[in-house]
């Protein structure tokens, strides 16, 4: 395998080759010296870590920052990218991770404002639908965008960047807000610009992925290029060992743990959604015990912000029994009173909703501790307890931090979020919600995060994490359930949940056709 | 080689400090040139301003009394701005203060009721601003009207409704016609406290709401949560604090203040009601509550300075013939200074180019 990878390099010259590219930041190097050659007709993925240098290094080939150091070269000749539409001129496009897209302008109308405008939108219109058509990227360009699924809008995103006609696609983690099921036909569309003799650089952090779909992979950690390797020839494991720099240890569950009560009721909860692109909660319905994790999964957007601030009491519920802490009608009542009924609750933004970013960690503890935790006497702050907290929490957790008391946003990601999670679990909580715990963490940080949430539990806590890694779910919940345009599944044991059934049920089936469909792949 | 603003991990405690101090430094320079372009010796001129009023107890204590109303009012505006609620109209909420207060002194004017009169005033001077400032507060919960624009309005409806009370029912009817209120009695006056001048027990007051308020900003959960619904109010509400309520409480705290400071000024210096009791101290305390960097320490320091711009603008006027206007450019240079100079709390200035070289 390695070896026709290498003899087809030899027969043609590279499309596009980075050469020592250096970017500095003040005294930070976000790239340090990496070189990477893109040939056509090979899918190329870019393997690294949160931080490792993976954006800066296709910002700098998509032209939309300057490297310090280094050059490009496309077709063997030397370029200086002036911008983004020098980037497209050339013929290099490239799908990013968050979407930029009009929720309230259609399809066509927002592929028009990616173009350069020299065809009349007609014409335009009738392009889009062929192109659409021809790589089975079904897509109606009269639809108002915020009408459309994640999976959709990526679609938009594909679609706008194929009319260009590029010789490279450069894709920043396509899968991340894809179904299974979505992710597999998203591949057979790469496999076929690929074949058509086009260059695809691949970014993810899903070694499954890159195993299964990429010819050649290279992999950053720290700024600097580890590797450049074959991932098929590699394992999950060595590349992830390259890509952390040292082994990740398994999170392993208590082993004696005693499923207890339904410490958590949600019960036919209905709520309109506060924005008018938001998702209105259908009766969801669910008991969390104590002792389990219940997992939630879903595409982003379909209801699980709302479902947290309905459960966090940021918005009251309708019905005071709609949810139910710990025998506790708590419908009705605010973040601090139901902090006081012993639950806690971990946000998905870490920065601006978890903490105050430009406060101190001392104050941040006071945060969400002012409730429940004993920091306020008589109206007064007890400053040496939220210290204390901080001391605990760093400690506990092992957040690293230049000094004892800095402010927020000056920790790295996967550090305040130990902390965010720290500061909640230190206080014990008897039910604790906690919204993409790892998000953008790095692996040694989501490892200490997963064991902390999986220990709460055997401490006989209930415990609910709604995320969209379905990887993460699958290694620490008991139970699964999916969130699908605002309603809830059935939750379903993790030894019956496969990544076929969850991700049909994510995609809107019902249970019983999710069923059925995964017996028949069984089959 | 262009200069960028590059921002810093972490706000610049040095910088806190030394901004206030630049702008200062930035803006006499800027004077200077005004004062060179007007024909006269800036630094005999800066003389005046800032060193002469210093040299005198009586000017020292004029100084004092001028700083009181403003110190006042900007601390209660600076708990709102700290909340992101923005108070523009503390100058109306001063004159509403001053009204309600003045009520009691008009209405028993010649009969010698006891000192608890004074007392009463004050109190209903300060609920006076804090029901003038209840209005754009609940336009804004109750209606999303925006606060800067209602309660500036409010400043000219309070002002007008002075007038009409001086220049009809409550005109002193031996006062020649003239548009103010008979001089109050003794009763209902705030006693002078040194004698040889105007200092009165209203400094001690502002003394007293200085420490009050750094207590609890500091140390108290009511001022963590004004503090964190100003800077990340999603955290806020996480946090369970309800920003409206804030709102409310704020425009209360900070017009109260202010109407407390209005009715101080009416029945101590000025000693009748009258129109111009205010040279727009509630816009002043605008300044002050930011050149002091919505901190109650800084705050006192900001308002003396700014007294002293007052009198020294005064004392240039007699001494040296430069307009009094000079003083309003003076403290609107300053402003700006104080906010161009804050960006460097969070942001570094930076040439680029000069990097690449010793790379």
């Amino acid at each position: 395998m390695s070896d026709q990878g290498s003899a087809s390099h030899s027969a043609r010259a590279p499309l596009l080759q980075a050469i020592g590219i250096t970017k500095r930041y003040g005294s930070f190097l976000a790239n340090d010296d990496v070189s990477i050659d893109l040939y056509p007709g090979e899918i190329h993925a870019l393997l690294g870590e949160n931080g490792a240098g993976k954006s800066t290094l296709v910002k700098a080939m998509y032209g939309l920052i300057q490297p310090s150091a280094g050059e490009l070269r496309w077709l063997g000749e030397k370029i200086e990218l002036t911008g983004p539409a020098d980037a497209r001129a050339r013929g290099i496009a490239m799908v990013f991770q968050h979407f930029s897209l009009f929720d309230n302008l259609t399809v066509a109308e927002n592929v028009a404002l990616g173009l350069d405008g020299s065809e009349s939108f007609a014409a335009m219109s009738a392009r889009l639908a062929q192109v659409s058509r021809d790589y089975g990227l079904p897509l109606d360009p009269k639809r108002e965008v915020w009408r459309l699924s994640v999976g959709e809008r990526q679609r938009i995103e594909i679609v706008r960047a194929l009319m260009q006609n590029p010789k490279l696609l450069i894709l920043d983690e396509p899968t991340a807000v894809l179904t299974p099921q979505e992710a597999d036909q998203l591949f057979t569309v790469l496999e076929r610009l690929k074949s058509e003799g086009r260059a695809l650089l691949y970014i993810s952090h899903k070694l499954d992925e890159v195993k299964r779909l990429c010819d050649t992979a290279t992999i950053l950690r720290g700024g600097k290029k580890v590797a450049t390797c074959n991932p098929r020839a590699e394992t999950a494991a060595s590349m992830a060992r390259m890509m952390v720099g040292a082994d990740i240890g398994e999170v392993k569950a208590t082993t004696a743990r005693a499923v207890t009560v339904p410490r958590l009721l949600i019960r036919d909860l209905s709520l309109e959604p506060d924005d008018p692109h938001g998702t209105y909660l259908r009766n969801v319905g669910v008991e969390v015990f104590g002792g389990e994790i219940l997992g939630l999964a879903g595409v982003a957007g379909n209801g699980q912000d709302e479902l947290f601030a309905a459960l966090s009491g940021e918005r009251p519920c309708a019905n005071e029994d709609d949810v139910i802490i710990d025998g506790h009608a708590a419908g009705h009542l605010s973040v601090t009173q139901r902090r006081k009924l012993g639950a806690a609750f971990v946000p998905e933004e870490r920065l601006g909703h978890g903490t105050a970013p430009r406060m101190k960690l001392s104050e941040n503890a006071l945060l969400t501790g002012h409730a429940a935790s004993r920091m306020v006497k008589h109206g007064f702050v007890d400053r040496p307890a939220t210290l204390k907290a901080v001391d605990a929490t760093t400690a506990t957790f092992d957040v690293r931090k230049a000094k004892r008391d800095p402010e927020a946003a000056s920790l790295s990601g996967g550090n305040l979020q130990k902390f965010i999670v720290g500061r909640e679990i230190l206080r014990e909580p008897g039910v604790l919600v906690v919204s993409q715990p790892t998000w953008g963490v790095d692996a040694g940080a989501a490892a200490v995060i997963r064991q902390a949430l999986l220990d709460l539990s055997g401490r006989g806590s209930a415990v609910l994490v709604i995320s969209q890694d379905l990887d993460e779910l699958l290694e620490i919940s008991d139970r699964i359930a999916v969130m699908f345009h605002g309603a809830l599944s059935e939750p379903v044991a993790r030894a019956d949940a496969t990544r076929e059934k969850l991700g049909l049920l994510m995609g809107g089936a019902s249970p019983e056709s999710a069923k059925e469909a995964s017996h028949a792949l069984g089959a | 080689m262009p200069l960028v603003l590059e921002k810093r991990a972490e706000r610049s405690a040095f910088i806190a400090i030394a901004s206030p101090l630049l702008a200062i430094a930035l803006t006499l320079l800027t004077m200077s040139i005004l004062l060179l372009a007007l024909g006269k010796n800036p630094l005999a001129a800066l003389y005046v301003y800032f060193v002469e009023p210093l040299t005198d107890p009586y000017t020292l204590m004029e100084i004092a009394v001028k700083a009181s109303p403003i110190v006042m009012i900007a601390i209660g505006l600076s708990l709102c701005y700290l909340a992101n609620v923005w108070n523009i109209g503390a100058e109306g909420q001063f004159l509403m203060g001053a009204v309600t207060g003045s009520y009691l002194a008009v209405v028993t004017n010649g009969s010698d009721v006891g000192h608890w009169l004074v007392i009463v005033m004050l109190i209903l001077g300060a609920i006076g601003g804090a029901l003038w400032a209840l209005i754009p507060a609940i336009c804004r919960v109750r209606f999303g009207a925006n606060e800067i624009l209602t309660s500036l309005m409010l400043v000219y409806v309070a002002d007008l409704i002075m007038d009409y009370l001086v220049r009809g029912p409550w005109r002193d009817p031996k006062g020649l016609n003239f548009p103010t209120t008979a001089a109050f009695d003794p009763s209902a006056t705030v006693p002078v406290i040194l004698d040889g001048g105007r200092l009165h027990a209203g400094v001690i007051i502002t003394l007293a709401v200085v420490v009050i308020a750094a207590v609890l900003l500091g140390r108290t959960i009511k001022g963590f949560e004004i503090r964190v619904v100003g800077a990340a109010p999603r955290a806020a509400r996480f946090a369970g604090f309800k920003s409206d309520r804030l709102v409310i409480f704020t425009f209360l705290i900070s017009g109260a203040l202010a109407g407390l400071a209005g009715i101080i000024e009416v029945a101590g210096p000025v000693g009748v009601l009258q129109p111009g009791i205010s040279p727009g101290y509630g816009f002043t305390a605008i300044i002050v509550a930011f050149l002091g960097r919505l901190n109650p320490l800084g705050i006192l320091i900001a308002g003396l300075f700014l007294a002293l711009t007052f009198i020294g603008g005064e004392g240039a006027q007699i001494s040296m013939k430069i307009p009094l206007d000079l003083t309003k450019v003076f403290q609107g240079v300053l402003l700006f200074y104080v906010l161009a100079c804050d960006s460097l709390i969070l942001y570094r200035i930076r040439l680029i180019g000069s990097q690449q070289k010793t790379a």
